[in-house]
């Protein structure tokens, strides 16, 4: 079983491109369709904390699932399957990226390839913003959050504690007032 | 021997406090690894970035494999893959185990709802910043607004959308 669920989580990581999101449909196939390991609802809720908690989502869950079949050996085994893909692929193309870099022509592919990063990432945000329905308050947030990390030299970690705390503080505040 | 353990703690904050997938981690790692280590160039930073879109997997595992064997060969590159998942493992484990305390708990949900803009915001940052050193004059800016284009309207894939930009900046450039 363990094998199997290395094999499984491997296959996973080694063919989905385009990050951690991409793999959860393909995770979906293969533990809830195919293998039937874990129902749809159970699935689900695992996505829900993966996607809630810190890191990347498809490693999260691989561990969640691997814990739920087989405890703290399965979520090593499924974690392991997921990340060891991307380890091996990326190794090998480190040992050759550094040694072409300086070649004129990969450098002008590069120089073609940054701007568009910036499309890719421009894109990411464009789309998230129009399915947050953030209201105008948190827009401003956002808005608020970017100017300070472009223009202020302050780590995002600060950032993160002090929205989401502040968050907590403030719905606290208006539950309290909601029951008096 | 000090540098790997610097990396790992770099990575393992890397990995805390990564909310919101791939992209919104890059301005975190931009500040651990560019500007409190000087471990790597903007340019060499975002061409990793790239690397790492086109190549199967988390963009957090690839990236901490591809700096951490520019910092400290292979080594490094176990160090950093460790350290930024070992923060998820331990946090999935704790979960796995309370996992009733933290569904009846407003407190995550309001925590949450708070950090959702700031991921926004973050994104946003990575953007400018990639922006930065990716603008090296017009030409670049056109590539930025085409791709953007084809990419967001026309769900053009993402591989591909890279290939045409490589391919531009060698007629190009």
């Amino acid at each position: 079983m363990l094998f199997n669920m290395f094999i499984t989580f491997f296959k996973v990581g080694a063919f989905t491109i385009g990050g951690g999101y991409a793999m959860i449909p393909i995770i979906q196939r293969e533990i809830v369709e195919k293998k039937k390991w874990i129902e749809e609802d159970e699935f689900l809720d695992a996505i829900a904390v993966s996607q809630g908690s810190p890191g990347p989502v498809a490693v999260n869950l691989s561990i969640l699932v691997g814990y739920r079949l087989k405890g703290l050996k399965g979520a090593l085994t499924c974690c392991l399957g997921t990340i060891l893909p991307s380890f091996l692929i990326i190794l090998l193309i480190a040992t050759v990226f550094f040694q072409f870099r300086n070649n004129p022509i990969v450098e002008r592919v590069f120089i073609g390839i940054r701007p568009a990063v910036v499309a890719l990432i421009a894109s990411a945000v464009y789309q998230l913003a129009k399915k947050s329905k953030f209201d105008y308050n948190k827009y401003i947030i956002s808005i608020a959050a970017l100017l300070i990390l472009v223009f202020f030299n302050i780590s995002p970690i600060y950032l993160i504690l002090i929205g989401g705390i502040g968050s907590i503080l403030y719905y606290k505040g208006k539950d309290k007032s909601s029951k008096d | 021997m000090s540098s790997l353990i610097k990396l790992f703690l770099s990575f393992f904050k890397i990995g805390l406090f990564s909310f919101g997938g791939g992209y919104a981690m890059l301005p975190l790692i931009k500040k651990e690894i560019i500007e409190v280590h000087g471990w790597l160039t903007n340019a060499e930073f975002i061409d990793i970035i790239a690397i790492s879109e086109m190549t199967p997997g988390p963009i957090a595992i690839n990236s901490a494999t591809f700096l951490g064997y520019r910092i400290s060969g292979i080594l490094g590159s176990v160090v950093s893959t460790i350290a930024v998942v070992l923060p998820s493992f331990i946090i999935m484990s704790l979960i796995f185990h309370f996992v009733n305390k933290f569904k009846d708990s407003p407190y995550s949900d309001w925590f949450f709802r708070g950090i959702r803009p700031i991921v926004l915001g973050l994104i946003a940052s990575a953007a400018v910043s990639v922006a930065m050193d990716a603008f090296v004059d017009i030409k670049s800016v056109l590539i930025t607004l085409g791709i953007f284009y084809i990419v967001t309207f026309k769900r053009l894939n993402l591989i591909i959308a890279i290939i045409i930009a490589g391919i531009m900046g060698v007629i190009f450039y």
